[in-house]
């Protein structure tokens, strides 16, 4: 304990130098504005901005760019709730009651929750990175590739449950979603699957590309396609911040959700995806009345936004643990670490502990300034989505393309925004739910790949998901999780067909 | 007349070529790295060019087009103007294992470059799990030898630099251990130190920190001499294994019919660019090998691609990889 605070100590010592507040502030301030940008995402922006930083002392320019990673996951929930673009496969669950809650006029609380959840979150998890960063770097090695296919099953089964309206209708999604994430050579064998020979699809479909045209200009058509009903930006504002009633629906679904994110950011592998559908269904499930998610529930907001800060804060923990990045982010942070001279591995800790500390302490800074940042330019950003939509649009357009653009550098890329948007529109217009085929898609992948690593590991013996303990456990809750669910969903459907 | 104003183009075309040869370069030089940033080539890239841009008088901006194991970008960079405002920094992969990889390759590392120099060679270091049986390469080798099958070799997927040194390995040992794709070398790591697969062949920069650090342990390393950054680790030859010896190698390329005056001016901003403190410091300290002055050379260059295309093409065919 004693340890804890004179490590910290030093860690604020390093973090509240005039310096390194300064750039601490203008990585917030960056980070949100690209957040807030639908499109301009913080990979992206970190490659880019990686050179600038060479002037700096390491400490500092590291601190600079962790504040664009998290300062993005603030300014991407923004833009979920006013305009439903997730930036980020984190916030597609923000974007289906978030912006359902704009809509009814509520913006303002919508995004004052996400940004009081998201803070109380990044606190729990500096602490929860400071005192038990070290032996929580286990938990990142107990999951093999059973364990983790094992975690997948669960997050399909999140998707079943989170989806609404037809549940044959989502599965189906769910589906497509997963055979989208087959196309692209094959990971063990090097053959393409599904390219019809085209060279820009050998690598897959990048998740930017699906989720911008599926969400983003799928939504931007449905609105030309009925300005009048729609338009949030005629609707109120709202109050900003909420009330009372709000703060008592919300705390509950906060501190859950940032307890599940913390935990699932550790895992290695993008593990910080899950944090937020986990929290939405768990939310969603303990509810009293169900029905309200997807309608504007307020606990879909709190509870998913801190789970994402949360996880994407505990994602350092590999990564400043071990030198091992969990997701692509993380990877450049590796990258930015090396040109700086500094090799991230497990000897970081020791050898730059001003660097290790001041990070960390820098972390809870971050969160406080965008606190800060945030709170008072939700005027700002509501009052910008007051211009009328016939300039917006175009405008959203644009950054979309240059976002998608600034990822690989692919025209390619471009084009397949608007292939996927007409895609979205067409799904929209037939009554099928685009989050749980994104969802689909990113676990997709990363179930298909640890199933096939698995079983060569254990050559070919399906009792493998069973006989360690950590996987069975995963299969059981997702079985278990799935009767619940299915049973009054089914149900629900017969009343449906009933009344048409 | 019309002759005359015919060659009073033409001495004027030869002028303004020759005009802007002189001038190069006059704008930013486009530096495309064929993967993503924040990868071992892209800090290479990035070390070096940071020199380089001072030298030249004009800012390297580094592109990154990352796809089929590098070779999206470098076709694209092959297919520019070859004026020297495009370069590119090809690797180990693109420039030597593509061809065998890639039958639908839209380039000939031999043939479709401007070679400029060698920028660093990054090592292959032998790795293992830390509670693997045996404690040297000897042991090893047995344990690989008796246990066939049984042994879980790892690499960062089909086409990566760990994926091709490692079946070169296997084919120099006559191993035939089960083959554990990952998609990167990070993911890799993680089973690795988790004991979950045995061993794997990889670049120094990514092993050394965990091997430092005792999560994994280093059986040789695959140079003629040791590394400093792992000076405990032994040489393959020392180890006693014969004809393992690789190097992720990087280096900068310019598209075919770039002139050779602006070949030059950039050979001579890397070649000083090698030579400035900082820019080796910062290569030794991630385990990189500076090039002998002797290997700079575009001439060196193009021997080591055309000796590379030799060497892994047979190697790859016979174990029958592909990324197509």
């Amino acid at each position: 304990m004693g340890d804890l605070l004179s490590n910290l100590s030093l860690g604020f010592g390093v973090a509240l130098s005039l310096q390194n507040l300064f750039l601490a502030f203008l990585g917030c301030l960056v980070g949100t504005l690209i957040g807030v940008l639908p499109g301009v995402g913080p990979i992206a922006t970190i490659a880019m901005l990686l050179p600038i930083t060479f002037g700096f002392d390491p400490t500092g320019a590291l601190i600079m760019l962790a504040g664009i990673y998290y300062g993005a996951q603030y300014g991407g929930s923004t833009t979920a709730i006013l305009v439903n673009i997730p930036g980020e496969a984190t916030s597609v669950v923000t974007a289906l009651d978030g912006h359902e809650m704009a809509r009814q006029g509520r913006a303002g609380v919508a995004l004052g929750i996400a940004a009081i959840g998201s803070f109380f979150a990044g606190t729990v998890a500096t602490l929860v990175i400071a005192a038990l960063g070290a032996p929580l770097t286990k938990l990142a090695l107990i999951f093999g590739p059973t364990e983790y296919f094992s975690l997948m099953v669960m997050g399909l089964v999140f998707a079943v449950v989170l989806a609404r309206g037809s549940i044959l209708k989502a599965i189906a999604m769910i589906l497509v979603g997963v055979l989208l994430s087959t196309v692209g050579l094959d990971l063990e064998t090097g053959e393409e699957r599904m390219t019809f020979g085209l060279p820009f699809l050998s690598d897959g479909i990048d998740f930017a590309v699906l989720a911008m045209g599926i969400f983003g200009i799928a939504e931007i058509m449905r609105n030309l396609d009925h300005t009048e009903h729609r338009d949030v930006v005629r609707q109120a504002i709202g109050r900003l911040l909420p009330n009372k009633e709000d703060f008592k629906q919300s705390y509950k679904p906060v501190m859950r959700g940032t307890l599940i994110g913390a935990i699932l950011g550790i895992l290695p592998g993008n593990g910080a995806v899950l944090g937020p559908f986990a929290s939405y269904t768990l939310e969603k499930k303990i509810a009293k009345d169900p029905r309200r998610f997807g309608r504007g529930a307020i606990e879909g907001v709190a509870g998913p936004e801190s789970a994402n800060n949360a996880g994407a804060q505990t994602s350092f923990i590999p990564l400043l643990t071990l030198g091992i990045p969990p997701n692509a982010v993380m990877a450049l942070m590796v990258g930015a670490m090396t040109i700086h001279g500094i090799i991230p591995g497990p000897q970081v800790m020791t050898k730059n502990p001003t660097l290790f500390w001041g990070m960390i302490a820098s972390m809870w800074v971050g969160n406080l300034m965008l606190l800060v940042i945030n709170l008072p330019m939700i005027g700002l950003w509501v009052r910008l989505l007051k211009v009328p939509y016939r300039l917006l649009f175009p405008a959203i357009l644009m950054f979309c393309c240059i976002g998608i653009y600034s990822i690989n550098s692919l025209p390619t890329d471009v084009m397949f925004i608007a292939l996927f948007g007409l895609v979205g529109y067409t799904l929209i217009k037939f009554g099928f739910e685009p989050a749980p085929m994104l969802l689909g898609f990113v676990l997709g992948k990363l179930m298909e790949e640890n199933l096939r690593r698995a079983l060569i590991l254990s050559r070919g013996s399906l009792e493998t998901f069973i006989e360690r303990p950590v996987s069975a456990g995963l299969l059981a809750v997702a079985a278990l999780l799935l009767i619940v669910a299915l049973l009054p969903s089914i149900r629900k459907g017969r009343d449906e067909v009933f009344t048409e | 007349m019309k002759k005359i104003a015919l060659a009073l183009a033409a001495v004027a075309g030869l002028a303004a070529t020759g005009a802007q040869a002189q001038n190069y370069p006059s704008r930013p030089i486009t530096m495309i790295v064929p993967f993503a940033a924040g990868g071992p080539t892209d800090v290479v890239a990035r070390i070096v060019s940071d020199h380089m841009s001072r030298t030249l008088g004009q800012q390297i901006v580094i592109e990154n087009v990352a796809g089929a194991g590098g070779t999206t970008g470098i076709t694209r960079a092959a297919q520019s103007q070859p004026d020297g405002y495009t370069i590119m920094m090809g690797h180990m992969g693109t420039h030597g294992a593509a061809p065998a990889l890639y039958p639908n390759l839209k380039y000939d590392p031999t043939k479709d470059f401007a070679p400029i120099g060698l920028a660093a060679g990054t090592p292959i270091v032998i790795v293992a799990k830390k509670d693997f049986p045996a404690t040297d390469l000897k042991g090893f080798l047995e344990y690989l030898k008796t246990n066939g099958e049984k042994v879980n070799m790892a690499h960062a997927g089909v086409g990566s630099v760990s994926h091709s040194t490692g079946i070169f390995f296997n084919s120099v040992v006559k191993a035939k251990p089960t083959m554990v794709a990952y998609r990167g070398t990070g993911p890799a790591l993680n089973d690795l130190m988790a004991n979950t697969v045995d061993f794997m062949t990889d670049q120094i920069v990514n092993v050394a920190p965990q091997i430092q650090g005792g999560n994994i342990k280093a059986f040789a390393i695959a140079t003629p001499e040791r590394s400093p950054v792992l000076p405990n680790v032994p040489t393959t030859k020392e180890a006693g294994l014969e004809g393992y010896e690789v190097s992720a190698w990087n280096a900068v390329f310019a598209p075919k019919g770039t002139p050779a005056d602006v070949v030059k001016k950039l050979n001579d901003a890397l070649v000083k660019s090698l030579d400035d403190e900082n820019t080796r410091k910062r290569l030794s300290d991630l385990g990189g090998v500076i090039p002998t002055a002797a290997e700079r050379t575009p001439e060196s260059l193009q021997k080591l691609v055309e000796s590379e295309v030799a060497r892994w093409t047979p190697v790859l065919k016979a174990a029958g990889a592909t990324a197509e």
